[in-house]
């Protein structure tokens, strides 16, 4: 379902991160919000603010008093009627506010940790020559649906212990959850069904066959000596799901997109492989996919502005990251960046949990690329097409190897 | 010089351990930590400063 939306004539007093406009180039709006507000408003969705800075959000970003992370997405559902209360809410430790949040925070930090995370490499580097093998004979290759897109989902389901033979049918799961994260309330749960089903069944499998793997460490995991409600399970996994997927996917989407259009680039990554984890910085600052949301607490003044008791803040990291008052030259891609304290991953407590994954997956999605197309560009500008709402990333990315 | 984590800062960004893995590592978090006590050889202090300058929580410091 698609509301037709009135197009915003200005982004200072009516912005809409779903506007055509914002979607196609974000980037000369936020310049321009720094400069005229820079705390954007809307009267829609029900009220919300939009810091154009590095410093507006940084200061949100860590402020859990004033702020509560019970919803993270934007829309158009009230605050009450949308998940658990504060402070576990429906997908811990995303949804939750302190103190809960530390707690569900550390339990799943030691599956994602760099010594839980880097020994995947090999895994994540023979998906991805995979991947790249089913596009062999062809000039014209689709490095968003049919390379970036396919990447996360099956490193998250070899994590979480899924049998591989599912891999097709859990893509397709996946898609329905993170497609419907925005909709209203009761479609979303209907949405969620297959993959409610999908989960029990696997949690009841893994019940009765214990492995090494993700779910095995949820079901096992403890707070205070008791095993985790299902719930918590279940929304943690979702989380993952809904956290890791479209996330990574726009960010190797995006990454290609400009290797794509900047061949001075892609030989210096063909020539230098150590220059790659700069790069990834880089990639990441320049192109950050994820905006997150807070709901305002209470009615107050803050920022200079007059913030209203569950008022929406959209927080815009990819905004920080384009600051010229945190980066030098930040309009400008600098594929060595020595300096580069990019906050694509959000900043104080939230920071992205998955962070040392989606590293991996990025770096390893690029080498593999590069090693197997070292010249490329794309094949129509006009195919290419990118995704709405608060991941940011080719949807459609059809691109000229041979 | 020295180089100190404050482990209230840290979010566990992972830049210090990958820019100068030979100063940082990490814990079973995530997090970051000092490997060395001592002082700094020139090389190391190099890349310290720079995971210094690339810490998005400002938790990494060189000092005296
Ligand atoms: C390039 C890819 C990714 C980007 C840019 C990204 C970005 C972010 C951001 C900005 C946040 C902060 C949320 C907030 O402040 O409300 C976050 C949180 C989170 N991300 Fe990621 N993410 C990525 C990939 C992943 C992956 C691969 C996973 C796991 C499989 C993941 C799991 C999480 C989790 C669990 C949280 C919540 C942490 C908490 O609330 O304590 N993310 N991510
Ligand atoms: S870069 Fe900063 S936040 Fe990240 S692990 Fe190192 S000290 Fe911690």
């Amino acid at each position: 379902m698609t509301i037709e939306k009135t197009p915003v004539r200005d982004f200072a007093t009516d912005f809409d991160h779903t506007d055509p406009a914002w979607v196609a180039d974000p980037y000369p709006i936020w310049e321009e919000l720094r400069e005229r507000c820079p705390v954007a408003h809307t009267e829609r969705y029900g009220g919300a603010w939009f810091p154009a800075t590095h410093a507006g959000v940084t200061q949100i970003a860590k402020d859990t008093e004033n702020f509560t992370s019970r919803t993270v997405i934007m829309n158009d559902g009230r605050p009450d009627e949308l998940a658990l209360p504060s402070p576990i809410g429906v997908a811990p430790p995303i949804t939750s506010d302190p103190p809960f949040h530390q707690i569900a925070r550390k339990l799943i930090l030691p599956a994602f940790s760099p010594g839980a995370i880097n020994p995947l490499e090999p895994q994540v580097r023979a998906l991805c020559r995979s991947l790249l093998e089913r596009g062999s004979g062809h000039d014209v290759v689709e490095a968003s649906w049919d390379y970036a897109r396919l990447i996360p989902p099956s490193v998250i389901r070899q994590m979480l212990g899924f049998p591989e033979a599912d891999t097709d049918v859990f893509i397709d799961i996946v898609h329905t959850v993170t497609e419907s994260v925005d909709l209203p309330m009761d479609e979303r749960i209907a949405a969620f069904e297959p993959i409610e089903e999908y989960f029990v069944r696997q949690i009841e499998d893994h019940q009765a066959n214990p492995r090494d793997d993700l779910t095995t460490f949820l079901l096992n995991a403890e707070i205070d000596g008791q095993k985790l409600a299902v719930e918590h399970v279940f929304g943690t996994m979702i989380l993952i799901l809904v956290a890791g997927i479209d996330t990574t996917w726009s960010a190797i989407g995006s990454s290609l997109w400009h290797l794509a259009q900047n061949p001075s680039d892609l030989e210096r990554l063909v020539n230098e492989p150590d220059l790659m984890p700069v790069a990834i910085e880089e990639f990441l600052r320049f192109y950050a996919p994820v905006t997150m949301a807070r709901l305002v607490k209470h009615d107050m003044e803050y920022l200079g502005v007059p913030m209203k008791e569950y008022d929406w803040i959209l927080l815009g990291f990819p905004a920080a990251n384009r600051d010229p008052a945190a980066f030098v030259d930040a309009d400008r891609f600098i594929i060595d960046r020595a300096e580069n304290r990019h906050v694509a991953f959000g900043l104080g407590i939230h920071r992205c949990a998955g962070s040392n994954l989606a590293r991996l997956e990025l770096r390893v999605a690029l080498e593999e690329f590069i090693a197997r197309y070292p010249r490329f560009s794309l094949a129509d500008p006009d195919q290419v097409t990118w995704s709405q709402g608060q991941i940011r990333g080719p949807r459609r990315l059809p691109i000229r190897v041979g | 010089m020295r180089v100190v984590i404050d482990a209230d800062l840290c979010q566990g960004q992972g830049r210090c351990f990958s820019i100068a893995p030979s100063v940082f590592g990490f814990d079973e978090l995530g997090n970051g930590v000092v490997l060395t006590s001592g002082e700094l050889g020139e090389s190391d202090l190099e890349l310290a400063r720079l995971a210094e300058a690339n810490c998005p929580e400002h938790a990494v410091g060189v000092v005296e």
